[in-house]
């Protein structure tokens, strides 16, 4: 019963901040890192 | 049954791998996917910076955000973690973590090797002296000499999440105002494994840039592949971030696991089978439960239930 409850208003509020980040950009800055070769990834950075 | 069932979340994690990592050919060109793909994450550990990746790494994108310019919180990220996490907590780990599939594979070839041992010498196969200050032998009746890890390790992972994840990013800035992935930077054996090994095989310039962090991050993935050829999931068990976030959601996500008290006979089947070490008769929610189900396909009573409803109907 908890579950019903706190599940749909985590996934509500989740829908909220993937809206929110995509529409300020944050989309862009992880494609951006993930199209090019990270440094700090390899270990060279 | 069990076989069957074994096979079939097997077929998952594979199908999970292939579908996070189909460009295999950029692995000899030693380049990287840079489709619209990369801007979504993947639920489970795959380093954005491995040749063949074609989704995000959710902790990469996380620090990325967190150490950028203009932001000090990855709404997006976070927000996808939560989402994901609250349906299905760490069955992500369980199913589909690409990094959860190697350490479960290079456990079993762990196992044939400690049988053939055990055959040929004619004892239980246990670990060789001096690595008992990491763990410690389950104390499970049948003797297998199955390892676990001490109880304290397994925070270690929310340390991480805080320190390296959270904190470091966005605290440690430049005069520009931007922080360094420290995660990935000083302790992800996936990057080290999934990038840096393929990409300096293929960039020798790259190479000529090698040094002391290099050495670091590969001496943590040599500890981590030999940790998971003698614990089942080691790495997941003490190390992993991302895992640290789905176990705080383990606790109320929709698929779960429950066990009929009335039905369970305390025959103990379900604990030693367990591959994170857990008695889901006591604690069915664990933080540290996969949802891999090998407890409820082994449970002779019928008393243990994963799914997204509390108990089957009959
Ligand atoms: S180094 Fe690790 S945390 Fe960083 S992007 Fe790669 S897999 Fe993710
Ligand atoms: S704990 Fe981390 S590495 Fe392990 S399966 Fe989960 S997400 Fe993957
Ligand atoms: S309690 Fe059951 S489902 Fe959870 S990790 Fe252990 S065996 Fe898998």
């Amino acid at each position: 019963m908890k579950r019903k409850i706190t599940v749909p208003a985590i996934l509500l509020i989740a829908a909220g901040m993937i809206a929110y980040g995509s529409c300020r950009g944050e989309t862009a800055i992880i494609l951006n890192k993930a199209v090019n070769i990270c440094m700090q990834c390899i270990g060279l950075g | 049954m069990t076989i069957l069932k074994k096979a079939r979340r097997k077929l998952i994690q594979i199908a999970a791998f292939g579908f996070n990592n189909p460009c295999m050919g950029n692995f000899a060109r030693g380049k990287l996917y840079k489709g619209p793909w990369k801007q979504f994450c993947s639920p489970g550990l795959n380093c954005y910076s491995c040749p063949a990746a074609r989704l995000s790494c959710p902790i990469g994108a996380m620090q990325a955000v967190n150490g950028s310019m203009n932001f000090r919180f990855s709404f997006y990220a976070v927000g996808f973690l939560l989402a994901v996490g609250a349906v299905f907590g760490r069955a992500v780990c369980g199913w589909v973590c690409p990094f959860g599939l190697l350490q479960e594979l290079l456990y079993g070839a762990g196992n044939l090797i400690r049988r053939v041992l055990s055959v040929v010498k004619g004892s239980t196969g246990r670990v060789p002296a001096g690595k008992e200050s990491i763990v410690k032998e389950t104390e499970c009746a049948a003797g297998s000499g199955r390892l676990r890890v001490w109880k304290p390790l397994t925070y270690i992972k929310y340390i991480i999440l805080l320190v390296f994840v959270l904190f470091l990013p966005t605290a440690a800035t430049d005069a520009l105002g931007m922080g360094e992935p420290a995660f990935c930077q000083y302790i992800c054996p996936a990057g080290t494994l999934e990038a840096g090994i393929p990409l300096l095989l293929t960039h020798p310039e790259l190479s000529r840039a090698l040094g002391e962090l290099f050495a670091l991050k590969a001496g943590i993935l040599a500890i981590v592949l030999i940790g998971s050829v003698l614990v089942e999931r080691f790495f997941c068990k003490t190390l992993c971030p991302l895992g640290a976030i789905y176990a705080i959601l383990n606790k109320i996500s929709l698929l779960h696991l429950s066990c009929d008290q009335n039905k369970c006979i305390s025959c103990g089947q379900c604990a030693r089978v367990c591959p994170m070490d857990i008695d889901p008769v006591k604690t069915a929610n664990a933080a540290e439960c996969i949802r891999c189900g090998r407890c409820s396909s082994v449970c002779p009573a019928d008393a243990l239930h994963l799914g997204f409803s509390d108990h089957r109907e009959s």
